[in-house]
């Protein structure tokens, strides 16, 4: 074991899936020879060449189309989005074409491929840089979700969504690059399945459903709780948004009676309201008190900092939704 | 405004020079078969429309033929294709079976994506085929894709995109334009020129009318041609294939050509008027093709003998679509995500 960052766990993943597959290939905005604007892939042009780490032109249609011909054809294409807001720029593409390739023609082909990027707040990047797309793109069918928070779960989770045959869309968040975690030795594999979720933290309490930037948040919060609060909260980290593994949430559920699903996209037709809604149907008998969620205030990205402070589901917000639940009366 | 096209748009008199294939007569004669079948199959599906058994939107190719059969004779059958929702006649070409291709239209079981696809989405890898499109332009990356695939594993396989006239005004068409010449891509960009975007003529949308001119900017090889000759068109695409397989990157081609039906089945056509549709039936791919080997001296009753045959064939392709089975529901679930 040794530690290195989520940047670094995300780069060996590409270098040793491109040394084991030559199917596959990097594409995108300045990732050949400036290694990508967070450089993510840097170093990989000089081993793969330019017909594997191909530098495109601002046409984020043209190339993520590209991306999906030459997946339907056997490649396993990789594509980087600069920041994940310009997913709107190719929205058809991802949604409407390479989403829907698979089923509309009755199984005939498939579109295995990556495309990954960062997205979030903090960092004061204002409206059109910033928002989390996990919960808009969850809502198609045919295109798989994925959102690690550590190194070990960013090097397993990229390795899994480049061997699956589907198109998978992996989220990073820019809070996330320059964090630390151990990860096995170069070498030695390391695989986490799409699919997954990982309890993150054992508590009796409460179960907090997360994933992403908000997972370390969300322990921090924990953390605090438990201090000043006594509450010992469960932290149930997704990993995963599409498929969802709703087996290890309501486990949790079961345990601890009380849920609250937080995660940086809005919570307005979010993720968490689906979780919510799904352990109301499933098992609204291991509820003691009303399941919660908490996401982004309906609003645009501020810039200012104060302002994001003020609508990001981070540790603060996290604190005051569950001591908000706690003065809930539970149900006898 | 007028109503209809002006008539110096509808000629067919090409800006591009090009020498036209000269194909043997028993290889024009099978081409003329292919026509003949696309456009029986085209007119039995309208048919099948007008009595309510077909829903959604269906767009034919009739007076496309020659594009699709000319181009499909210049190619191998690894080379890949995309085209738009207006496919049908390319899937023919390539070789799709009748009955497969009218079943799915319908909807039903036997079709070649279990009915989940329909008219505008049609695909079959083994011939090709890598898909239609429902949304304009969407599927021209794609094709370029297919080329980039093709130049990083070192084969030999070029690919070819159809679109229409309207489909030159979306952004990610010369967004692939730019990408295909750059990196020199093997595919082929063919441009079906019918002079419509569903019921708008481009002389009242664009600020360019001939549209062979812009990938010029680009810096790509690019014709204008008579699609409706299916021997220009198979010289052009020979030529355009040779040069794409011997790594001289992408060919524009505009082919000249006339939708005869309408946008689509149901389309009340009060853009156009029966005269201009009319004046264009001199020249339609069929009777082109038809006058030329009468020309080379093939016996008109060789040609009847063909349509008799492909007659039963297309009736009988629609009435074993019409007595497959609708699909299992639980066929609605599947293949959402592959394995
Ligand atoms: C992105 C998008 N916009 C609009 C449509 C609706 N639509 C379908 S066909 C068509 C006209 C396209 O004309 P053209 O490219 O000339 O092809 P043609 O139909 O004439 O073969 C339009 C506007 C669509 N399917 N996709």
């Amino acid at each position: 074991m040794r530690k290195t960052t989520y940047i670094q766990a995300i780069n060996e993943a590409l270098r040793e899936e491109m040394r084991r597959d030559e199917s596959v290939f990097l594409i995108g905005e300045d990732v050949g020879h400036y290694g990508g604007l967070f450089r993510v892939t840097r170093n990989l042009l000089d081993e793969f060449g330019e017909t594997r780490v191909i530098d495109t032109p601002i046409s984020e249609q043209g190339f993520m189309g590209m991306a999906i011909g030459a997946a339907m054809v056997g490649m396993r294409p990789i594509v980087e989005l600069m920041y994940m807001d310009f997913i709107l720029v190719c929205a058809d593409q991802v949604l409407n074409q390479g989403a829907k390739m698979h089923y509309m023609s009755g199984g005939l082909v498939k579109v295995p491929m990556v495309i990954r990027g960062q997205q979030g707040g903090g960092k004061r990047y204002g409206s059109q840089h910033s928002q989390c797309i996990d919960s808009l793109v969850a809502h198609f069918p045919g295109i798989k979700v994925v959102a690690p928070a550590t190194p070990y779960d960013a090097k397993g989770l990229l390795i899994s969504a480049i061997r699956d045959n589907n198109p998978v869309l992996y989220l990073e968040h820019k809070m996330l690059y320059f964090t630390r975690g151990e990860l096995p030795d170069v070498g030695e594999e390391v695989i986490v399945p799409i699919g997954k979720a990982d309890v993150k933290r054992e508590g009796s309490d409460l179960t907090l459903v997360t994933f992403g930037y908000c997972l370390l948040q969300a322990l921090e919060a924990a953390e605090e709780l438990a201090e000043e609060h006594g509450i010992d909260i469960e932290v149930v980290d997704l990993r995963t948004i599409v498929p969802l593994d709703m087996e290890t949430v309501l486990a949790s559920v079961a345990k601890t009676g009380r849920l609250l699903a937080v995660h940086e996209s809005q919570a307005n037709c979010g993720i968490g309201g689906e979780i919510v809604a799904r352990v109301y149907e499933e098992a609204p008998h291991l509820l003691q008190a009303p399941a919660r969620r908490l996401g982004m205030a309906p609003v645009s990205i501020p810039v200012s900092q104060t302002l994001e402070e003020e609508i990001l589901p981070w540790k603060r917000n996290i604190k005051a939704a569950v001591l908000e639940m706690w003065r809930q009366p539970v149900a006898a | 405004m007028s109503t209809s096209v002006e008539a110096d748009v509808l000629s067919s008199q090409a800006a591009s020079a090009i020498e036209p294939s000269h194909l043997p007569n028993e290889t024009l004669t099978q081409m003329y078969r292919t026509m003949f079948l696309i456009r029986r199959v085209e007119e039995s599906l309208l048919e099948l429309a007008e009595s309510g058994k077909i829903g959604g939107a269906m767009h034919t190719a009739i007076g496309h033929e020659g594009n699709a059969v000319g181009a499909a004779a210049a190619l191998r059958r690894e080379d890949y294709l995309t085209c738009t929702y207006r496919g049908h006649h390319h899937a023919l070409a390539r070789g799709m079976d009748p009955k497969q291709a009218i079943a799915e239209v319908l909807g039903r079981r036997d079709g070649f994506a279990k009915g989940k696809g329909g008219s505008m989405h049609f695909i079959q890898p083994e011939l090709g085929l890598m898909g239609a499109n429902g949304i304009v332009a969407a599927q021209v990356p794609h094709a370029a894709g297919m080329a980039l695939a093709a130049k990083i594993r070192g084969e030999d396989r070029i690919a070819i995109t159809f679109f229409g006239d309207g489909a030159m005004y979306q952004g990610v068409m010369h967004e692939t334009f730019n990408m295909a010449q750059k990196w020199r891509l093997p595919i082929i960009f063919y441009c079906e020129n019918n002079r419509y975007s569903e019921m708008t003529p481009i002389s009242r949308t664009s600020s360019v009318r001939e549209l062979y001119k812009f990938p010029q900017a680009y810096g790509m090889e690019s014709l204008q041609i008579d699609g409706n000759d299916v021997e220009i068109v198979h010289a052009a695409v020979s030529q355009a294939a040779a040069r794409a397989r011997a790594g001289e990157g992408p060919t524009f081609i505009e082919g000249l050509t006339y939708r005869l039906a309408g946008h689509m089945a149901g389309d009340l056509e009060t853009y156009r008027t029966p005269e201009e549709i009319d004046a264009q039936r001199a020249h339609e791919p069929l009777v082109v093709l038809q006058n030329r080997l009468l020309e080379r001296g093939v016996d008109e009753k060789v040609l009847a003998d063909i349509r008799a045959e492909v007659e039963e064939e297309v009736a009988a392709a629609v009435e074993f679509a019409q007595n497959s089975p609708w699909p299992d529901p639980a066929e609605a679930y599947t293949d959402v995500f592959a394995l």
